[in-house]
């Protein structure tokens, strides 16, 4: 089944051309939520979210709810949300952010009370001009509303946000680094341990860093229950989740589906969601959870969407995305490019990321151009092993963060998946796909 | 591709190309002080205070950086040390019109690259660089996080949707004619819409919040040390 009868949770406004608006917001139910989590005590507010489980939907897949318990334990200080979708083909929040900014703002808001903090941050990637414009306006007309500010709704609790506009770095979307940044500093991944910002987060205070799409949940599942919530999806992968699907599919887009209940060939083909290849060619090869995942071929397309289905396979569904490479594909020139992507965002702390990246770029560069060599091959998986000893999955950490780490994960991969299109580039010289 | 193949035609302008002051104006050392009224610690508003300065003079000038170091209470130095870190903040000058061209995956996969190679041409820039006339900076950019409408385009961080060469080659047209004026402001003027409203949870209120809060936390916190159970340490990839 490739759609199944689940309620759409975070989209199901955006068929409305003002669902940006509070207007529209509050004639769907807007800010209900927020209404019955102030009437709860905030340990009940985290217990429906704990019941939900929800796991975040950043990339690392980690449970909000067991997140949320490391911060009761220390007086919490501050609440940040991660809105620096950067993550290559990952354009889920983007959207989010832009069509409808108060279900983000509703949710932050019960976070907020749950966790009983006075700030909340709001980092929006600096490329979103009009993400930034939607979610300020929006602030704007919850704190004219008094859903936000100074004893929200007559609550007694009160809460200030900040929406923070980014500059251009991909590694702030590492958690750490998107606190130094918030910090006005340059986007530097925080040596662990600690590992999580709930001990020393900004400021070096307990903080809860959350991404746009968990806070957009919230306002559902507080409304309908964090049991209802679980009851979709299967497995520790509950609810629903988006999916942003781009590449070579006739429908490219984002799309809201059941955890679990879809596979990644309904997701491609089906006519209700990715309506296929065009032009008739066949799958290559896809990455099923944004370019830091190791790559699948087509024996892998019948898998379910879902966290531990797809990990236990050896890759992962990351930050949800999932690009299509139809049968006319550069394997070298796809990988190539996805590992110059690294290379300049690498942020330079450590050596094995730093060096490692710019040597990969290079020597895959010279295979696509046709100046390769015998031993590049070689020299390529040396090259990857010596950033992550062994190419396993999860990657080995040699480094503060995991960016370098991820690196070698496509091109070992693709050399594994198409070891004779490298050898071809290498020995005729050039790219057999023009 | 060389150093040398890909120095821009037209040649980065220089401040000095600039008459007008290149200190930030009262009114914008006035927006900045708000902004910085929102932040426990002044420095968080550095960012913030830099796209400012972007909006007031199109880039980052390194009088705007002096003002926005005194603002703050740290050293320009410091102010350049981290702006130079974040691909949006400009330290010389860029066109009017900053036209991205995304080449990441997504965009590759649908053209990305024959685009980029046609705006080069056509523009008489490669990418890095600014046409004679000032008027457009062309950037290659990573994924802009438009990926279904590939390949995906932005002018001053506003998308665009997916361009063709000959799309690519009207929509210069507009921008040097000034129709787009509307829904694209020039570079460095980031949001039109400004908070209307300060922090409103008075420092009352918050000291004697956060007092409630530390107690409640106490307690919990002797509950749960029964069942304390250390999380494992988990990436996640950025």
């Amino acid at each position: 089944m490739a759609v199944t009868a689940a309620p759409k949770i975070v989209t199901s406004r955006l068929g409305h051309a003002d669902s940006h608006t509070l207007k529209r917001y509050l004639a769907s139910g807007g800010y209900e939520g927020l209404r019955k989590a102030l009437a709860m005590t905030p340990e009940a507010v985290a217990h429906e979210v704990d019941t939900a489980s929800l796991l975040g939907r950043g990339g690392a897949g980690f449970p909000a709810g067991r997140k949320w318990a490391m911060l009761r334990k220390a007086p919490v200080t501050y609440l940040v949300i991660n809105g620096d979708e950067s993550e290559p083909a990952t354009f889920k929040d983007h959207l989010l952010l832009e069509r409808d900014p108060h279900q983000l703002l509703e949710g932050v808001l019960i976070a907020a009370y749950a966790l009983q903090v006075t700030q909340a941050f709001i980092y929006i990637r600096g490329e979103f001009a009009l993400a930034l414009e939607r979610v300020q306006a929006a602030l704007n007309d919850a704190y004219a509303a008094g859903a936000v500010g100074s004893d929200i709704f007559g609550s007694g609790f009160s809460v200030d946000v900040v929406v923070h506009p980014g500059a251009g770095a991909y590694i702030c979307g590492e958690e750490t680094a998107l606190l130094e940044s918030l910090e006005g500093k340059r986007g530097f991944p925080r040596i662990k341990p600690p590992f999580f910002p709930a001990a020393v987060g900004l400021y070096g205070e307990p903080t809860v860093v959350n991404n746009v799409e968990t806070m957009s949940n919230l306002p559902w599942i507080v409304v309908n229950g964090g049991a209802a919530f679980a009851a979709l999806g299967g497995g520790r992968s509950t609810g629903t989740r988006l999916f942003a699907l781009a590449g070579h599919v006739n429908n490219p887009g984002v799309f809201e589906l059941e955890m679990v209940k879809t596979t990644f060939s309904d997701l491609i083909h089906a006519p209700a969601l990715g309506g296929g290849i065009p032009h008739g060619r066949a799958l290559k090869a896809f990455i099923p959870g944004g370019v830091s995942a190791p790559w699948f071929g087509p024996d892998r397309i019948d898998l379910p969407l879902g966290q531990d289905e797809v990990a236990e396979a050896g890759s992962m569904l990351g930050s949800g995305s999932v690009v299509v490479m139809d049968d006319h594909t550069c394997a070298v020139r796809a990988s190539w490019r996805i590992t110059r992507f690294f290379a300049r965002e690498s942020c330079g702390q450590c050596t094995p990321c730093r060096e490692g990246s710019g040597w990969l770029e290079r020597i895959m560069r010279r295979i696509e151009n046709g100046h390769g060599r015998e031993a590049d091959l070689g020299l390529l998986l040396d090259a990857c092993d010596n950033i992550s000893p062994g190419l396993d999955w999860p990657p080995q950490q040699t480094t503060i963060c995991v960016l370098g780490p991820s690196i070698p994960s496509s091109i070992a991969s693709a050399i594994e998946m198409f070891r004779d299109e490298f050898l071809v580039h290498i020995k005729e010289g050039g790219c057999p796909y023009g | 591709m060389t150093a040398a193949a890909r120095t821009p035609v037209g040649g980065p302008r220089r401040a000095g190309d600039h008459a007008a002051s290149a200190h930030l104006s009262a009114d914008a050392r006035a927006r900045a002080r708000e902004v910085i009224a929102l932040y426990p610690h002044p420095r968080s508003a550095l960012i913030p205070l830099c796209h400012l300065a972007q909006e007031e003079q199109g880039w980052l000038t390194p009088e705007a950086m002096v003002d926005i170091a005194g603002l703050l209470g740290v050293t320009p130095a410091e102010v350049l040390g981290t702006a130079s870190f974040y691909d949006m903040l400009h330290t010389e000058p860029v066109g009017s019109h900053v036209v991205s061209v995304c080449t990441n995956i997504a965009c590759l996969l649908n053209g990305a690259a024959e685009l980029l190679e046609h705006a080069e041409s056509s523009l008489g820039v490669n990418a890095g660089g600014t046409t004679a006339d000032g008027s457009i900076t062309l950037e290659e950019s990573e994924c802009l996080a438009d990926c279904d409408r590939a390949p995906c385009v932005q002018v001053n961080h506003r998308f665009v949707g997916a361009q063709t060469p000959a799309s690519f080659d009207r929509l210069v047209a507009d921008l040097r004619a000034g129709a787009r004026a509307q829904d694209i402001p020039d570079h460095g003027t980031l949001v039109r819409v400004r908070r209307t409203t300060g922090l409103q949870a008075d420092s009352t209120t918050v000291a004697a919040e956060r007092a409630a809060m530390a107690e409640a936390q106490a307690g919990r916190a002797a509950a749960a040390e029964a069942a304390k159970t250390a999380p494992e340490g988990v990436g996640g990839h950025p």
